[in-house]
């Protein structure tokens, strides 16, 4: 080892906060670069006047901002929510039972984790479009039930607000699962067994100790499906024809078709500004739970 | 202090086995247990008195054909654990980390489905017993408690429900001697107060003398003896129980001759002792004898008392245990002889015995302890 390692490593053993430094830099910076410059020039865009050919010119507008309090795109915002809410609600129905049986599955656990986990192998482009494969008027989905004889004509899937529910909730379900997978697993197995023996039926036992317990997982979860369903546009590009919008796919467009980026900007940061407030209103109701414990 | 046997039994097992794989936990145990006794399961780590008590909760099943657990007379064997009438206190409390102590104490009155007002007053009640003042206590989360604190929550959230059984898993396990020692003489209170029967899993030998009225030690699945504390102290059965419960000296030796109700003992290792005589003991069996080293005397070579058994050796150590002093006593061919010498005050002091001199071990022939294969 270099004197100068050596004599580094002393100086900082002996500052705890240079430490601390030290240790946090590497991240910070990355996220300095790659994320905080970024964002403060998409504000920046975001107040700027559109460029003829694309890009910005000099100058300070809110007409961005403004321009988006529209039927139209308001219409688009309210879908959003609506969509990601449902999504969010369905994963939960969906992946709670699931991670709750893979807790107790004994051995076949962390082959069962490893299933969630699968579809993450490949990308999700591709999966997506193997959805479409499936749910087209041609495709496998109408071809079992014409053989089955349950159908005489193809059902439409494809290109409905169906199948970019049914996209977005395959998407996002690992991300569910897993949170409270993480949550269940680590109940004490302890508590359930003395909510056994002071009483409580099964029933009882899980709505009084493992789903409040489970909580933070099931929080996590809903999170973890709700922001990126908020921002999602890859899912109602494919699955939903670009009949319906949501807001991600207004936000994309403005930056590739309609080299609008003002405008995407500004979208973008009003879909930033409403998952705070939702974020912040749910931390605030969280705060009050706890304090009136 | 001997159980009133005249009563149903409110716990009966009979011939109860639980195996988990290959292991037999609990290996056809039957016990009674009478009502309002203190009753405690004994022994070292894995020698299934955890699952055995687990069996009486409802916890775990019997093996199939594993024998019946009853409970009330009643057999019970599938009966979920919340269909039957008794309540517990965990080893580690199983406090419901998300309730506040006076929710952990009224979960059993809910699932009761009991009126709220009448649920404020029992928990009221139940935290007072264990002296928690419920006004300060009632809010506070279980991990704002200190161990000694929600040791008495989960005693309370058992108490509460009135059930006729307490199950208690080493409850005193994760708390200082000081506050053990008073939790014991309380719960020994509480049981004889409230007229609820006890049913206590302890590792510590102590705590069950101090408490039970009868205590079962458990050695490898099976119950190597059942009495009150006294008869498992002064008649071990066995030598496991010989030298769980208290310590003792063994001897081993073959049965030569009897006369005058006594046997000659000679030890394998040379030299002979006198045993009382046992039922069963014949000659030429080969037996093994245990003896308290409290039950023993330290005398000088020229002051042997007639009629008692002697051996004779060097002091090898002398070990300070502030009531007693062990003295451990080299025997040629035998081997270590640890004697018990209360600590007398200032007779004592200075000691009249010093490491390397020669000493005789003395003791009644009536305190030798004859046991049995285990």
């Amino acid at each position: 080892m270099a004197w100068w390692r050596e004599h580094a490593l002393h100086w900082l053993s002996q500052r705890p906060r240079a430490r601390a430094g030290a240790l946090l830099a590497p991240g910070s910076l990355w996220l300095v670069v790659f994320f905080a410059v970024p964002i403060l020039i998409m504000l920046g865009y975001s107040l700027m006047p559109r460029g003829l050919y694309g890009g910005v010119e000099r100058g300070f507008t809110l007409e961005h901002y403004t321009r988006f309090i529209d039927p139209l795109y308001l219409d688009i915002l309210r879908r959003t929510l609506a969509w990601s809410l449902a999504c969010t609600a369905i994963c939960l129905g969906l992946g709670y039972p699931v991670a709750y049986t893979i807790v107790r599955s004994g051995r076949w656990r962390n082959l069962l984790l490893l299933l969630v986990v699968l579809p993450f192998w490949t990308s999700f482009l591709v999966r997506t479009f193997a959805m479409i494969f499936l749910m087209r008027d041609t495709g496998l989905i109408n071809d079992w039930l014409a053989k089955l004889g349950l159908i005489q004509h193809p059902l439409t899937i494809l290109y409905t607000p169906f199948a970019v529910m049914v996209g977005l909730v395959y998407g996002f379900l690992p991300f569910m699962i897993l949170p409270i997978y993480a949550s269940l697993e680590k109940l004490d197995r302890g508590l359930l067994e003395a909510a056994e023996v002071l009483g409580a039926r099964p029933a009882a036992r899980f709505r009084r100790v493992t789903l409040p317990l489970s909580m933070p997982g099931v929080v996590a979860g809903c999170l973890l499906v709700f922001i990126p369903a908020l921002g999602s546009f890859l899912t109602a590009d494919l699955l939903g024809g670009a009949k319906q919008m949501m807001i991600g796919n207004l936000v994309q467009n403005q930056f590739s078709a309609a080299r609008n980026w003002p405008f995407g900007s500004a979208a973008s940061f009003i879909i930033m500004s409403l998952i705070l407030l939702l974020l912040s209103i749910y931390l605030r109701a969280q705060g009050r739970v706890e304090a009136a414990r | 202090m001997s159980a009133p046997a005249q009563q149903q039994p409110v716990v009966q097992f009979v011939g109860v086995s639980k195996s988990f794989g290959a292991t037999r936990a609990v290996d056809n145990v039957s016990f009674e247990i009478c009502r309002g006794e203190f009753f405690s399961l004994l022994g070292p780590s894995g020698c299934g008195k955890t699952t055995t008590l687990r069996l009486l909760a409802g916890l775990e099943q019997p093996d199939d054909s594993g024998g019946e657990v009853r409970l009330m007379g009643q057999p019970v064997n599938r009966r979920p654990p919340y269909e039957r009438q008794l309540s517990m206190v965990f080893q580690n409390y199983a406090l419901f980390p998300h309730l506040s102590v006076a929710r952990n104490v009224a979960f059993g009155l809910e699932q009761r489905r009991i009126a709220g007002a009448q649920i404020q007053e029992r928990v009221r009640r139940a935290l007072a017993m264990v002296r928690l003042d419920p006004d300060v206590f009632g809010r506070r989360m279980p991990n704002q408690l200190s161990g000694g604190q929600r040791q008495r929550v989960a005693l309370a959230r058992a108490l509460v429900l009135e059930q006729p059984i307490l199950l208690l898993d080493e409850p005193l396990g994760a708390i200082d001697l000081q506050l053990r020692k008073e939790m014991q003489l309380e719960l020994k209170a509480l049981n004889k107060q409230l007229g609820i029967t006890f049913v206590y899993v302890t590792h510590d030998q102590e705590e069950a003398l101090t408490m039970s009225d009868r205590i079962a030690v458990m050695d490898r699945g099976r119950i190597a003896q059942l009495g009150t504390p006294a008869e498992i102290y002064e008649n071990p059965r066995t030598a496991f129980v010989a030298g769980f419960i208290g310590q003792s000296n063994f001897f081993d030796g073959r049965v030569a001759q009897h006369w005058d109700g006594r046997w000659l003992l000679e030890l394998r290792a040379g030299g002979a002792l006198q045993v009382p005589h046992h039922p069963g003991l014949e000659q030429n069996a080969t037996i093994r004898v245990a003896v308290r080293p409290e039950w023993m005397n330290l005398r000088r070579a020229d002051s042997v008392p007639p009629g008692e058994n002697v051996l004779a050796g060097t002091i090898r150590d002398i070990i300070y245990l502030g009531q007693t002093l062990h003295i451990i006593v080299a025997i040629p061919s035998i081997g270590d002889i640890t004697v018990a010498l209360r600590n007398e005050g200032q007779i004592t002091r200075p000691l009249a015995w010093k490491r390397g001199e020669s000493a005789i071990i003395s003791w009644s022939i009536d305190d030798c302890q004859i046991l049995e294969e285990s």
